[in-house]
């Protein structure tokens, strides 16, 4: 078969496995299990090959027209160079991992049919998205997932807290949609196209009418969907889905189809220096401010989604410097290194029944019972911080690497203040992702109090995909030597300065937070603290559902829990208050969006029921008025009726008779 | 004989019945009021059928055929009428027609419903 060939397999058998799934949910139970698993399997070898036979050499581009389709013609289309290939082989990886660890975490759920055949359409948009070569086929792959994240958000629909959150991300995620929308028509205008390759070349040759205007738009679809401030807040209230689905849509995939999208276009982006200062400056505010949220955060799950918020600042801080390849790289390792923090974190809200921090922290030899996520999780968190010699740490020197090289001046393709930003921005969070990476593990494994409940050992397939992950995080950042070659040949070597600076910053947060947590510690068996899920020996997906929906009743709200004797409180200070509720956006957003609308609402309703309401009630009066006079003669008394019959008659006859007479 | 006996007999009948019809209360009196209704069209479609077969119009004596389904069906209808009649004064213990409103349409619809509870107790 030709890579081409292949490459239309890839995004195709998931899909079909989906549609599969979909129809034989309810009839055949027995077939749900393999069709979930072995189509995103099967697209996981197919990817392999496409990057094999790739290579990082010539792009691939294969197009066809279906029908003419007006102006502008679109074409399914691919473009698959090295970005492409090596991103579609972490989608196919991490969603295959998820689909193996979703059978184990979800056994017992009477709607894992449905979810499995929406997580294997995610992954066929998502494989999609990657591969198109076309703009308008990219969308459809891009709002394909946005509808399956609405879905899987509230795959929980009991509880309001999903169904809050899957409202509030598919809400945003549009709004950021429609302007992005808007400027891919902008863009197929100029290009007269919407063929990558073509947009590309006109971007090239100067033919670009308004790149600041198109640049700013698009800009808006990705903060939408890769949850960049101040589009983000959707993402941590997400988390309120099963973790499987945060570990594969909200952590490794999905979220990063922005900065991928950013990726391809990306002389579109650097065509305007206002669009990459703009850039930089979300970069910077996403990475530092989400870094601080996940420092005050209660639930496991909600740290690590402000922590992705931050990792895809650093993806875009990267572009904004114009260094797209060190962005991929970031998006590389962290997707696999996310990923796993998710399924490992899954396990352990499984196995200690509760999702909290505080509660955790309450627990001794937690780590005991979960061997597996305690070590997996150790390497990953490792390489959230970027210490070496794990994948994170290559990465992240890429992006601060590229972030000095543009800031020094050494280039021309980015402004040097855009560099600056990101630069100081990144090593700031570099000290914050060490500090809530060491608090998360400190909290979650090194609990003292009373013994974690033993619910026996955890399924296999959920710790056997932890640790398949777990190689990439460790090792995959060795691959900085051969990665040029698939991506745009710029070097991605660890620089010496940033990579002493970025590694001491680590060290540095790491170890206060470690003091911080010696000194706060002891308060922890003063104040008695936690709720543990009511059915522990149910299935993890029960035991998550539980979790989640009892958090704001015990702790008071779904982020924070007023627990002393939390590092992050010592460590943020004044500003806790403040970083557990995310800055307060979601207040200013209901300020802003919420409440006016709601306003607006009460006015429709106001003028619908007492204006427009009126006026029908008015012209329904008179008719019942007239009714109820006619009604009146209805006596009851047979005799009336026929007399009434009789006289009517004789007038008839009268008249018929003058009539017929001619009088 | 002439057409106008006939005819004025069937006149007077049926004003008779037309008159039980209007005025009578008791519903076996109605009935029988009906009944003479009916029988004095019976009157005229012999009447005109005899008259209209002497001009040779008519041969079929088609009045005379209607006359036999008219009666057919007025004993029918007459059984029905009696049996509602007597199912009525069973159930309300009284046929006066002036007492059976059921059906009448008052301004406080709950009346009849509680004319028809006392009746059935």
């Amino acid at each position: 078969m030709t890579t081409t060939t292949l490459a239309v397999l890839v995004p195709l058998l998931p899909f079909l496995g989906s549609a599969a799934g979909l129809l034989l949910g309810r009839t055949a139970p027995g077939f749900v299990r393999p069709l979930a698993v072995l189509p995103t399997l099967a697209a996981l070898g197919l990817a392999v090959l496409v990057a094999v036979r790739q290579g990082g050499g010539q792009a691939v581009n294969a197009a066809t027209e279906l029908t003419p389709t007006g102006s502008v013609p679109i074409e399914l289309a691919l473009h698959i160079d090295g970005f492409a290939a090596l991103v579609a082989v972490l989608v196919g990886l991490v969603a295959s991992c998820v689909q193996i660890y979703s059978t184990g975490y979800l056994r017992d759920d009477p709607r894992y049919p449905s979810y499995a055949a929406l997580v294997s359409l995610f992954t066929s948009a998502m494989l999609l998205v990657v591969y198109s070569g076309d703009l308008i086929v990219l969308l459809v792959g891009w709002e394909i997932m946005g509808i399956c994240s609405y879905f899987l958000v509230g795959h929980y629909w009991e509880t309001p807290e999903a169904r809050a959150a899957s409202i509030k991300a598919f809400l945003v995620t549009k709004l950021g949609d429609v302007p992005f929308l808007i400027g891919l028509f902008a863009l197929a205008t100029d290009a007269g196209s919407f063929r990558i390759t073509k947009v590309l070349g006109t971007v090239t040759s100067g033919g670009l009418h308004h790149p600041t205007l198109v640049a700013l738009l698009l800009l808006a679809g990705v903060a939408g969907k890769s949850a960049q401030f101040p589009l983000h807040t959707w993402l941590p209230d997400a988390m309120a889905g099963p973790t499987p689905v945060s570990a594969l849509i909200h952590a490794a995939t999905m979220v990063a189809a922005g900065v991928y999208f950013i990726a391809r276009l990306l002389p579109v982006f650097q065509a305007s220096s206002v669009a990459m200062v703009v850039l930089a400056v979300m970069a910077a505010v996403t990475m530092a401010g989400s870094a601080l949220a996940a420092l005050a955060q209660d639930d496991i799950k909600r740290v690590l989604a402000y922590s992705t918020i931050g990792q895809l600042g650093y993806m875009t801080g990267a572009l904004a410097v114009g260094d797209r390849g060190a962005a991929v790289f970031h998006l590389l390792s962290h997707g696999a290194f996310k990923a796993l923090l998710f399924l490992a974190a899954g396990v352990i809200i499984h196995a200690s029944g509760t999702n909290s921090l505080a509660a955790m922290s309450r627990m001794k030899d937690l780590r005991a019972r979960v061997p597996d996520a305690y070590w997996t999780m150790t390497v990953a968190l490792l390489a959230l911080a970027a210490i070496p010699p794990f994948s994170g740490f290559f990465s992240k020197e890429a992006v601060l690497g590229a972030a000095e090289h543009v800031a020094t001046g050494h280039t021309e393709h980015a402004p040097g203040a855009a560099g600056w930003i990101v630069l100081v921005a990144g090593l700031l969070t570099a000290v914050l992702t060490a500090a809530y990476a060491t608090r998360l593990w400190l909290l979650a494994f090194r609990g003292r109090g009373a013994e974690a409940p033993d619910h026996g050992r955890q399924p296999l397939t959920m710790t056997v995909t932890l640790w398949v992950l777990a190689v990439p995080s460790l090792a995959f950042g060795l691959a900085y030597g051969p990665l040029p070659d698939w991506f745009d040949d710029r070097d991605l070597t660890p620089v010496l300065t940033t990579s002493v600076l970025g590694t001491g910053l680590a060290l540095v947060g790491g170890i206060v937070t470690y003091g911080a947590w010696r000194h706060t510690t002891a308060m922890a068996a003063r104040v008695p603290l936690g709720a543990v899920a009511a059915h522990p020996e149910g299935d993890a997906g029960l035991v998550e559902a539980e979790a989640i929906a009892s958090h704001a009743p015990a702790y008071g709200n779904v982020a924070s829990a007023p627990d002393p004797a939390d590092p992050g409180r010592l460590l943020l200070g004044p500003l806790h208050r403040h970083a557990a509720v995310g800055f307060h956006l979601d207040a200013v957003y209901a300020t802003l969006f919420v409440r006016p609308v709601q306003g607006a609402a009460a006015v429709v309703r106001f003028l619908d029921r007492e204006v427009v309401d009126t006026y029908v009630r008015g012209a329904g009066a008179l008719p019942r008025w007239l009714g109820a006079a006619v009604r009146r003669a209805q006596t009851g008394n047979v005799q009336t009726y026929v007399s009434a019959l009789l006289a009517g008659t004789v007038v008839l006859v009268v008249a018929a008779l003058l009539v017929a007479t001619g009088a | 004989m002439h057409l106008a006996y006939p005819a004025v007999l069937a006149a007077l009948l049926f004003c008779t019945g037309l008159y039980g019809v209007l005025a009578r209360r008791n519903a076996i009196l109605v009935l029988m009021s009906v009944e003479l209704m009916l029988n004095a069209v019976n009157l005229n479609l012999v009447a005109f059928d005899i008259w209209l077969s002497k001009t040779a119009r008519d041969t079929l004596h088609s009045g005379q055929a209607l006359t036999l389904f008219t009666i057919a069906i007025a004993a029918a209808e007459i059984g029905i009428g009696l049996a509602i009649v007597l199912a009525v004064y069973r159930n309300r213990g009284t046929s006066d027609i002036d007492k059976l409103r059921d059906t009448a349409e008052g301004p406080d619809s709950g009346a009849p419903a509680a004319e028809k509870a006392e009746a059935t107790a």
